[in-house]
């Protein structure tokens, strides 16, 4: 089973990378872009087929180590 | 006094560390491998030395604040024993959980390798007691995510207690949260933990203790811990 997990700032996290990115697509001449906020994604791939284990699993990954939960939140998809 | 020196993949202080606890106490700190599972017998500092553990891969101090010698910290820090956590080490223990918030990107987004000025907000913790209080020290900064942050609730519980023990202040030695180098709340360069016995902070003490190559207000911090533990 594949999944995918996004990890975003909280959005009363200041997030500089995205300022910076938000001010070069700007120089660039990309038109109507408000706002650019950086996240992370994983794709993970996991044993078996049971959905509401992989959902577990991925809330411990989350938890445990893909998100710092002080500055971060996380979103599960799967994928097909 | 008996200090180890954890070594993670990646980091590169340790040496300047332990040379600058040698120097200022005469006391060779053992180096420890982040994949063991205890300290050796017997000590009393943990240090958590600067450096890029694991290249700062997926946030700064993440995967090295997972590792396994960190139980035996957690577990060391728990019965009252020293840690101190400098630069990426400071990363580490915010991301362990021994001390609350994070330090994310400089708020210019710059790297910012040289000398700050430091406000010791309080000298009566095992790490401080060799300064005079509200002292102006000199220590050298080498991060580009140094930006300490946390939610307001945290902020305001950290300044309730008085845990932050170091701010970076302005030639004129008052804070100015607007003009920070890296964007740090409320100026902050380091915090302890509840029970004091925890300090983590970005800029780097070990590099200001020979007269040799410069200043030397950092001696004090080690002076102070040494001294901390012969009394014990």
């Amino acid at each position: 089973m594949k999944a995918r997990v996004l990890v975003t700032l909280k959005s009363a996290v200041l997030d500089p990378q995205g300022k910076a990115i938000e001010g070069a697509l700007r120089s660039l001449g990309v038109p109507g872009v408000a706002s650019v906020r950086q996240g992370k994604v994983f794709d993970v791939e996991l044993d078996g087929g049971d959905k509401a284990k992989a959902e577990a699993t991925l809330k411990e990954a989350c938890e445990k180590l893909l998100a710092n939960t002080v500055i971060e939140t996380y979103r599960i998809e799967f994928v097909g | 006094m008996k200090a180890a020196v954890l070594l993670f993949p990646g980091s590169n202080r340790e040496g300047d560390v332990a040379r600058a606890i040698k120097h200022v106490t005469g006391v060779e700190p053992a180096i420890v491998w982040h994949a063991e599972t205890a300290l050796p017998a017997g000590t009393d500092l943990v240090v958590l030395p600067g450096g890029f553990s694991y290249g700062d891969y997926l946030r700064c101090g993440a995967i090295a604040a997972r590792a396994s010698i960190m139980d035996a910290v957690r577990a060391h820090a728990a019965r009252g024993g020293l840690v101190l956590g400098i630069c990426n080490g400071f990363q580490i223990l915010c991301e362990s959980g021994l001390l609350p918030g994070v330090l994310v990107r400089n708020a210019r987004l710059r790297f910012i390798c040289r000398e700050a000025l430091l406000k010791v907000e309080r000298n009566d913790t095992p790490f401080t007691r060799r300064y005079g209080k509200g002292a102006v020290v000199r220590f050298p900064v080498a991060h580009g995510e140094g930006n300490y942050t946390a939610d307001a609730e945290t902020l305001a519980r950290l300044e309730g207690e008085g845990r932050v023990v170091f701010r970076y202040v302005m030639a004129d030695g008052k804070r100015d949260d607007t003009q920070v180098l890296n964007g740090a709340a409320n100026s902050i360069a380091g915090i302890v933990s509840e029970k004091l016995n925890v300090l983590g902070l970005m800029p780097h003490p070990e590099n200001h203790v020979d007269p040799l190559v410069g200043p030397t207000d950092g001696r004090a911090l080690f002076e102070s811990i040494a001294g901390m533990l012969e009394k014990a």
